[in-house]
């Protein structure tokens, strides 16, 4: 199907896909504020995200039919130039992330109109784009130093993004605030173990990092690098126990926000962490594997167990979903940190499994909100009655987040065990359904809320989501029922991934 | 041993500079010190990169003398000579007259000093906010101003049920 979506392509597009990808969003975004209401900024953001998804499309059919794209951006030649690199890995990372970009700017309208002063929209919208920009540029770039400014970008329009649900909860303020201080370090971090990189190669390119670490194992320099980019990067994919700016930024945000946030910003991090791990530095330096097993390992299956706790005894049901994003960080970790490419695989196919499930929940969230103003459990009571459809999605996002049979979740736990089980560590497959168990408590106490309790609330006679909130909650729905049942097509792309750092690793 | 930490000592300004901010940025109550905090430490790491760049006897990274002939003809391939004679005489691989310092980490920190330009302003215009919201901008005061209005909302949320 992609194939023949490229041969359609015409020629601009396939020669410039990897660039158009960032830039439509960018120069959108700056057209965007000069735009005099928000519902026109709404349809500038679908046509920009929907361009920008045609463009990940194409590069993800020129990645499959000729391996790495290349870009040398202005026409100065990589290294000395800034490269964008596409590989098996970054093409799907960039398909995930314009494809929920553009779903959640298809469903944001009703909510933003609700959550966002009406004179503000359109800077809104500004400020989305800018994100997508960011997020779209960190997944493609092949520099180490371009990789820290989109993160950038896409951080400053986060912590605006967060901030502006200070009219319907203050909260949302010290809690931007807060994501402001910790996103900065983790960005500063990071620039610092580049710096020290750069002392030890003299270049800021991915690839010629790659060929040149090799030689320089045993450099205090580049050890004392990796470390801090490790940090940094954790910070920014909420890696416990750097995830405490997390939960009040999720809780806070507008739900629109919190929806694109909750599928994209993690996980373009969490892209990043495993660039570094696999292609820039190599899983079988000495440091690197200590590392695996002594922090990697050990910080996932405590985020699994620890957050999935704390999702039990929350009173919200964001918040409940927030810390569940940090426990099912944890098992996309666990799957990076057996090192191997079945492992990677694993933690491939959850990440995207998961932006599916996620996006969903909290779209079904946001519909609540829009409804019934209410997040706490008690709000949701007996909303399966009067919300049908909005709460039969929510049910089926959960149960995939639970990891039910016949969900994504399902398939990607499996995967995940039978990596797990590959390597012999029997104690992190009970784990992970130890985990399982746990989510079973903290969403099952919401479907129950939902579906066998009365109404308490009287606003709660309103009706459903509104239909455009409702289509793109249901394609979310539906391909996680779609997954479960057929796991092959994203299977493949994560399978394809890893097998992209692992074999043509090296010789990059 | 003296004379290795004296070589160093850009390095040492940094590594007090760098744990100042962090510490300042952890320990502050007021938002605006922790803003101040996560600005030293950013600049720390502005002086890293410069540092870095620094060619022993090298001038400033402008070409001179008869260096601008010899460049016209080959530019393109200035930037990754530069990069590649990080840490040496730069002058010895690329058969230019004189030594000059790495040109490429001022670039950086040039776009980096935007960057935390724009965090700090992003910051503050967050602390302008909180001082609405809350009157105040210790955080400190925040937290317990926010834990005080959830008891309250706790101690309300049973009250409202039970009158439904």
């Amino acid at each position: 199907m992609i194939e023949a979506f490229v041969s359609f392509a015409p020629g601009w597009a396939r020669d410039h896909a990897a660039p158009l990808a960032v830039a439509i969003p960018m120069l959108c975004s700056t057209l965007g504020v000069f735009l005099p209401n928000g519902r026109l900024a709404w349809f500038l953001s679908i046509l920009a995200t929907g361009a920008s998804l045609l463009m990940a499309l194409v590069l993800m059919g020129l990645v499959q039919n000729e391996g790495i794209v290349s870009y040398a951006m202005g026409g100065w030649e990589p290294p000395a130039g800034i490269e964008f690199r596409i590989d098996a890995l970054n093409a799907m990372i960039i398909l995930l992330v314009t494809a929920i970009a553009f779903l959640a700017a298809v469903f944001s309208w009703p909510t933003v109109n609700a959550e966002i002063r009406e004179e503000k929209q359109n800077l809104f919208y500004s400020a989305y784009l800018v994100c997508v920009t960011g997020l779209v540029g960190v997944s493609s770039t092949g520099d180490a130093f371009n990789l820290f400014v989109f993160l950038e970008i896409s951080s400053i329009a986060t912590y605006v993004l967060v901030a502006l649900g200070a009219r319907r909860d203050r909260r949302a303020l010290p809690a931007a605030f807060n994501y402001l201080v910790m996103g900065t370090l983790g960005a500063t971090f990071y620039v610092i173990g580049v710096g020290f990189l750069f002392a030890a190669t003299g270049t800021l390119n991915m690839n010629d990092f790659s060929q040149m670490i090799p030689q320089l194992t045993d450099s205090r320099t580049v050890q004392a690098g990796f470390a801090f980019i490790i940090v940094g990067l954790g910070l920014k994919a909420a890696m416990w126990p750097l995830h405490q700016w997390l939960p009040g930024a999720y809780n806070y945000a507008p739900s629109f926000v919190t929806t694109f946030l909750a599928a994209t910003a993690t996980k373009v991090a969490l892209y990043a962490l495993i660039r570094y791990l696999f292609t820039v530095f190599k899983p079988d330096f000495s440091f690197e594997l200590a590392s695996f097993g002594l922090i990697f390992m050990p910080l996932a299956a405590a985020a699994m167990l620890v957050c999935s706790f704390q999702a039990v005894f929350q009173s919200d049901v964001r918040r409940t979903l927030a810390y569940s994003s940090v426990a099912q960080v944890g098992y996309m970790l666990l799957g990076v940190s057996l090192a191997t490419a079945a492992g990677l695989t694993a933690g491939l196919f959850h990440l995207v499994n998961h932006a599916l499930m996620k996006g969903g929940l909290f779209m079904a969230v946001a519909g609540v909100v829009l409804t019934y103003q209410g997040t706490r459990v008690y709000d949701f009571a007996g909303l399966g009655r009067s919300a049908p459809w909005t709460m039969t999605a929510f049910a089926i996002c959960a149960l995939s987040l639970i990891g039910v049979p016949l969900t994504a979740g399902f398939q990607s736990k499996i995967a995940l065990l039978a990596a797990v089980f590959a390597n012999g560590w029997w104690w992190a497959a009970a784990l992970i359904v130890f985990s399982s168990v746990l989510a079973v408590l903290y969403m099952g106490r919401i479907l129950e809320a939902v579906f066998f309790q009365a109404p308490a609330n009287p606003r709660k006679q309103r009706k459903e989501a509104p239909l455009l909130l409702l289509i793109p909650l249901w394609i979310l729905a539906l391909a996680n029922i779609w997954i479960g049942i057929d796991p092959a097509p994203v299977f493949d792309l994560a399978d394809d991934a890893s097998a992209a750092v692992f074999t043509t690793g090296g010789a990059r | 041993m003296l004379e290795i930490i004296a070589a160093r000592g850009n390095y040492w300004i940094i590594i007090a500079l760098m744990m100042t901010g962090l510490y300042i940025t952890f320990e502050a109550n007021n938002l605006i010190k922790r803003l101040v905090g996560l600005s030293v430490f950013q600049t720390s790491v502005f002086l890293f990169y410069i540092t870095l760049s620094k060619v022993a006897g090298g001038t400033a990274p402008i070409l001179m003398g008869g260096d601008i002939k010899k460049k016209a003809k080959h530019a393109g391939e200035e930037a990754g000579a530069a990069a590649g004679g990080q840490g040496e005489a730069a002058g010895a691989g690329t058969g230019l007259e004189n030594v000059y310092s790495n040109p490429l980490p001022h670039v950086l920190i040039l776009t980096a000093i935007v960057v935390g330009v724009s965090t700090l302003a992003v910051g503050l215009a967050l602390v302008v906010r909180i001082r609405e919201a809350y009157g105040t901008i210790e955080s400190d005061e925040v937290r317990a101003i926010d834990i005080d209005v959830a008891l309250a909302e706790e101690m309300d949320a049973p009250a409202r049920e039970g009158a439904q």
